[in-house]
C-alpha cells in the first residue's frame, strides 16, 4: 500500500510553524499572538508524532511527548489569557506594542 | 638485678630528687632535703656495691673483665651510635670518692643552711640569711642564724649536679661524658649564683660559665674530631685498641696543623677543655671567684667533683694523649702542654694562696694548685700518681672546704651574737678557734696536714709523694717546680691553721664562735677518716692502688722501684715539714690589727701576690674592656646607630622622596583618572547606547531572537 511519505508531514509541520511564527511576530492583538503560539506548538506535535510513527513505532516516546506538549500548551494558554485580562483591566488595551512598561 | 643494670641506675636517684623537689615539694623544706639526701644515699649505696664487686674481681680491667653495657642510641646509616655505662678500675676508684663526697656534702648542706633554725627577720630569697631574733625564757633577745630562704632550691640544684657527676663517671663514651660535664657546668653556674641578689655572686656565676665555655668549645671540637677519625667515642674501643691508637698517632692532623698528629691535636683540644673545667692557668680566674657560692657548693663543685672531672677526663684520655709515647721517649705535644701548664699552675696558684686572707679563697687557690699537680703528673706520664692524687685530693679538699664552711658558720654565729660586724671569712679576724670548735679544728688540721703532705699518716703525703717521685725520676725540672709548690702549699696551710685556730681570738666574734651542729661535723669526721686512711692503699712498698687502677690501661704501667722512690720521699718529707714549720713560725705571734708579717718581708711582691698577679685586671684590660668597647662603640655606636640606622634612615628618606612623585605622577593620573574614572565612563557610555535596545516590546525581542537564531544557524552551517 502506498503511504504518505514522512517528508510531507515535515513540510506540513514546518509550514504550520512558520505561519505561527509569522502570527507571533506580526499580529498586534495579544490574544492573536497567543493563538499563533498554539499553532507553533501544534506544528511541533505533528513533527513529534510523524517521527514517532515512521522511525520508532515500537516505543511510545513520541506520543508521550505530544501529550506533555498539550498539557504545557493548556497551562500556557490559561496563564497567558489571565495575564492578558489583567493587563486589559489596567491599561484598557491588548495591543502588544502599547504594552511597553519594561522600556528603558 | 645485674650489676650492669645497677650501674645504669646509679645517676638516676639525684635526677629524680631534682625533679620531685622542683615540681612538687619545694614548699616543704624537711621533705625536700629528705628526698635529696635519700637520693644521694641510694646512689652511694649502689656505688659501694659496684665498687666492692669490682674490687672482688681479679685482674679487673682486663679484656672482658669490666662491667659494661650499652644500647644503640642513634642509628647512623649502617652502624649506630651506642651509649652505655662502663666501670673499669679508674671509674670504680672515681665512683668511690664521688659517692662518698657527694653523700657527705648533701648531709652537710642540711646543717650549713641552718635547718631547724627560725625564719629570718628580713631575709630575702637570693640573699644569704641575715639571722633571726629570738627571745629566751628570761626575756632576753638574741640574734641567731636563720634558715636559708631558698632551702629546697639548693637541694634541687645539688641533686641535678650529682646526676651530672654520676653520669660523667659511669659513661662509656665521650659524648655522655660531655653531657654530664655540661650539666655540671650549668649547675655550677646556678649554684655560684645561688644568692643571685648579690651582684658579686652574679658576676662570679657569669664569669665561671663564660670561662669554662671557652674550654668546652675546644673540647667539643676535639670530641668531634675524634669521632671523625675513629667512628666511635667508646673509651674501650679507642683506648684498649692498639691499632686505633697507632693509627691516630701516625696520621698527621688535618692540614698538618702545627706538625701534630691527629692524636696530638685531639689531645690538645680535649686538654683545653680540662684547662677550663679544672681551672688551670690561664683559665683559672673563675674558680676563686666561684667562692661566692654557698660553701657546700664550693666543696662539691670546686674541690671534690666538678673540677676533678676535668682531671678525670684527661686521665681517661691518657692513652690518646700519650699515643706513640713510651717510657723514656720524648713527651707527646699534649703531654708536654700538660706538664708545662700543670707545673705553672701548681706553682703560680700556690704563690697566690700564700697572700690571701679569705679562708675559702686560700683553699680555692690551693685547689687550683693541686689540680695543677695532677695535670703535671699526667704530663710526665705518671698516670697512676695523677689518679691517686685526684682521689686523695677530693677527700681532703672536700674536708677542708666543709671545715672552712664550719668555721665561717661558727664565726657568723659570733658575729650575730656580738653584733660586731666583721667579715666572718677573713682569717685575720679569727684566731683561737680551736677551743671553741674542737671537732672542726681536729678535722681541719687533718685535712690541712693531708694537703701539706705531712709524712706517713696522711693521704696527701702518699699521693703527692708518688707524683714527686715520678717527676724526680723522669722530669727533674717539673720536680723542682712541684717541690717549690709543695713547700708553698705546706706554708700556706700552716698559715691558715695558725691564723684560724691557734693563738688568741682576735675579735669578739671569734671569741663567741660556736661549734657547728652534728649534720655539719659528721661529714667532717667521715672525710677526715679518708684523709688519713685512704693514703695507705698507695704506699711505695705495696701500691695496691697502682695494681688496681693500672688495669685500666692496655699495658700495666711500671711502678717505680722502691729504691728510686726513697730520695724524693726524703725530700718531700723535708719540704713538707719545713713549710709547715715556716708557716707556723711566721704567723704564731700575729696580733689583731698588725700587718701581715709576710707583707713586711716581701714588700711589693706580696701586694702583687695578694692581687693574684693582677690576672683579673689583665683579663679585664685584655678581654672585657675590648669586648665592652667593641659592643659599645663599634657594634652599638658605629654599626647599629651609624650603619644600620643610617641605612634605614636613608631608605626612609628615599621613600619620602619617591612617595609624592608616585602619588602625583602615577597614582592620581594613571590609577585614579585613567583606570578608575576611565573604566567607569566607558561603561557609562556603552550603557547609555545599549539601553536603547531595551524597548519593552515583546515582539521586538522575539524578532531579535529570531534574527540572531537564524544568524547563528547560518553561521554554523556555513562554517566548516
Amino acid at each position: 500500500m502506498q503511504t504518505i511519505p514522512l517528508s510531507w508531514y515535515l513540510i506540513f509541520s514546518a509550514a504550520l510553524f512558520c505561519i505561527g511564527l509569522f502570527g507571533v511576530l506580526s499580529r498586534k492583538n495579544a490574544v492573536a499572538i497567543l493563538m499563533s503560539i498554539e499553532l507553533m506548538l501544534n506544528a511541533v506535535n505533528v513533527n513529534l508524532l510523524a517521527f514517532w510513527r515512521y522511525r520508532s513505532p515500537e516505543t511510545v516516546a513520541g506520543q508521550a511527548f505530544a501529550i506533555m506538549v498539550f498539557a504545557v500548551a493548556a497551562a500556557e494558554v490559561a496563564v497567558g489569557l489571565a495575564l492578558i485580562i489583567s493587563v486589559y483591566r489596567r491599561r484598557k488595551t491588548i495591543v502588544a506594542d502599547e504594552i511597553d512598561l519594561m522600556k528603558w | 638485678m645485674t650489676i650492669e643494670t645497677l650501674i645504669w641506675l646509679l645517676p638516676l636517684p639525684p635526677l629524680l630528687a631534682f625533679a620531685l623537689i622542683v615540681l612538687f615539694t619545694n614548699r616543704w623544706k624537711a621533705l625536700s632535703h629528705s628526698i635529696a639526701v635519700g637520693a644521694a644515699f641510694l646512689s652511694w649505696l649502689g656505688s659501694m656495691v659496684v665498687v666492692f664487686r669490682a674490687l672482688g674481681i681479679e685482674h679487673f680491667g682486663a679484656e672482658g673483665r669490666v662491667f659494661e653495657s650499652s644500647v644503640a642510641w642513634l642509628p647512623l646509616g649502617e652502624t649506630s651510635f651506642r651509649i652505655g655505662v662502663l666501670i673499669d678500675p679508674l671509674s670504680a676508684a672515681t665512683l668511690f670518692f664521688v659517692a662518698w663526697t657527694v653523700l657527705m656534702i648533701f648531709v652537710y648542706s642540711v646543717g650549713y643552711h641552718n635547718f631547724g633554725q627560725p625564719q629570718g627577720d628580713h631575709d630575702h630569697a637570693g640573699l644569704p640569711p641575715h639571722g633571726a631574733t629570738v627571745a629566751d625564757e628570761h626575756g632576753h633577745t638574741h640574734k641567731v642564724p636563720s634558715i636559708e630562704p631558698m632551702y629546697a632550691r639548693f637541694f634541687a640544684f645539688i641533686g641535678l649536679f650529682a646526676f651530672g657527676m654520676y653520669t660523667l663517671v659511669v659513661s662509656d663514651n665521650l659524648l655522655t661524658l660531655f653531657v654530664g660535664w655540661e650539666i655540671m657546668g650549668l649547675c655550677s653556674y646556678l649554684l655560684i649564683g645561688f644568692w643571685y641578689a648579690k651582684p658579686s655572686a652574679r658576676d662570679a656565676a657569669i664569669k665561671a660559665f663564660m670561662t669554662t665555655r671557652v674550654g668546652d668549645v675546644f673540647m667539643l671540637l676535639g670530641v668531634a674530631y675524634l669521632y671523625a677519625m675513629t667512628g666511635t667515642l667508646n673509651f674501650r674501643a679507642i683506648f684498649f685498641n692498639e691499632e686505633v691508637l697507632h693509627r691516630l698517632a701516625t696520621t698527621p692532623a688535618v692540614d698538618g696543623f702545627l706538625g701534630l698528629s691527629a692524636a696530638g691535636l685531639i689531645g690538645l683540644l680535649l686538654f683545653i677543655g680540662t684547662i677550663g673545667k679544672s681551672a688551670q692557668w690561664p683559665l683559672h680566674t673563675w674558680l676563686p671567684d666561684a667562692m661566692e657560692g654557698p660553701t657546700p657548693v664550693s666543696a662539691m663543685i670546686h674541690a671534690a667533683t666538678m673540677v676533678s672531672a676535668g682531671v678525670y677526663m684527661v686521665i681517661r684520655m691518657f692513652p690518646l694523649l700519650s699515643a706513640g709515647w713510651h717510657e723514656g721517649a720524648a713527651l707527646t705535644p699534649p703531654m708536654l702542654a700538660m706538664a708545662v701548664i700543670g707545673s705553672i699552675t701548681a706553682l703560680f696558684a700556690a704563690t697566690i694562696a700564700v697572700a690571701q686572707n679569705d679562708v675559702k679563697r686560700v683553699l680555692a687557690y690551693s685547689t687550683v694548685s693541686q689540680l695543677g699537680y695532677m695535670v703535671a703528673a699526667l704530663g710526665i706520664g705518671a698516670y697512676i700518681a695523677a689518679a691517686f692524687h685526684l682521689i686523695m685530693h677530693a677527700f681532703f679538699k672536700a674536708l677542708l672546704f666543709l671545715g672552712s664552711g664550719s668555721i665561717i658558720h661558727g664565726m657568723e654565729h659570733g658575729v650575730l651574737h656580738t653584733d660586731d660586724l666583721v667579715d666572718p671569712q677573713n682569717m685575720l679576724n679569727m684566731g683561737g678557734l680551736r677551743r671553741k670548735m674542737p671537732l672542726t679544728f681536729v678535722t681541719f688540721l687533718i685535712g690541712g696536714l693531708a694537703l701539706a703532705g705531712f709524712p706517713f699518716v696522711t693521704a696527701g703525703f702518699w699521693s703527692k709523694d708518688e707524683i714527686l717521685a715520678d717527676a724526680f725520676a723522669h722530669a727533674p725540672l717539673v720536680f723542682v717546680v712541684l717541690a717549690v709548690a709543695a713547700f708553698l702549699t705546706a706554708f700556706y696551710t700552716a698559715r691558715q691553721i695558725t691564723l684560724t685556730f691557734l693563738g688568741q681570738p682576735r675579735t669578739a666574734s671569734a671569741q663567741h664562735a660556736q661549734e657547728s651542729k652534728w649534720t655539719m661535723t659528721l661529714p667532717l669526721v667521715v672525710l677526715a677518716v679518708f684523709a688519713v686512711g685512704a693514703g695507705w692503699v698507695g704506699t711505695p712498698w705495696k701500691n695496691l692502688f697502682h695494681e688496681f687502677v693500672g688495669g685500666t690501661l692496655l699495658e700495666h704501667p711500671e711502678a717505680l722501684p722502691f729504691s728510686q722512690a726513697l730520695v724524693p720521699m726524703v725530700l718531700s718529707i723535708l719540704i713538707s715539714l719545713s713549710g709547715l714549720a715556716a708557716g707556723w713560725l711566721v704567723y704564731r705571734h700575729y696580733e689583731a690589727g698588725q700587718a701581715d708579717p709576710l707583707a713586711k718581708a716581701l714588700g711589693v711582691v706580696h701586694t702583687w701576690l695578694k692581687n693574684k698577679w693582677y690576672f683579673d685586671e689583665i683579663y679585664h684590660a685584655l678581654f672585657v674592656r675590648p669586648s665592652a668597647w667593641f659592643s659599645e662603640t663599634f657594634t652599638y655606636k658605629w654599626m647599629d646607630r651609624g650603619v644600620i640606622d643610617g641605612i634605614l634612615h636613608t631608605v626612609a628618606r628615599l621613600a619620602f622622596g619617591i612617595g609624592p612623585i608616585l602619588r602625583n605622577y602615577f597614582d592620581k593620573p594613571v590609577v585614579n583618572e585613567f583606570i578608575g574614572d576611565g573604566s567607569a565612563s566607558v561603561v557609562q557610555w556603552f550603557g547609555r547606547r545599549l539601553r536603547l535596545v531595551q524597548t519593552g516590546q515583546v515582539q521586538f525581542y522575539m524578532m531579535t531572537a529570531l534574527v540572531i537564531a537564524i544568524g547563528v544557524l547560518l553561521a554554523v552551517i556555513a562554517l566548516p
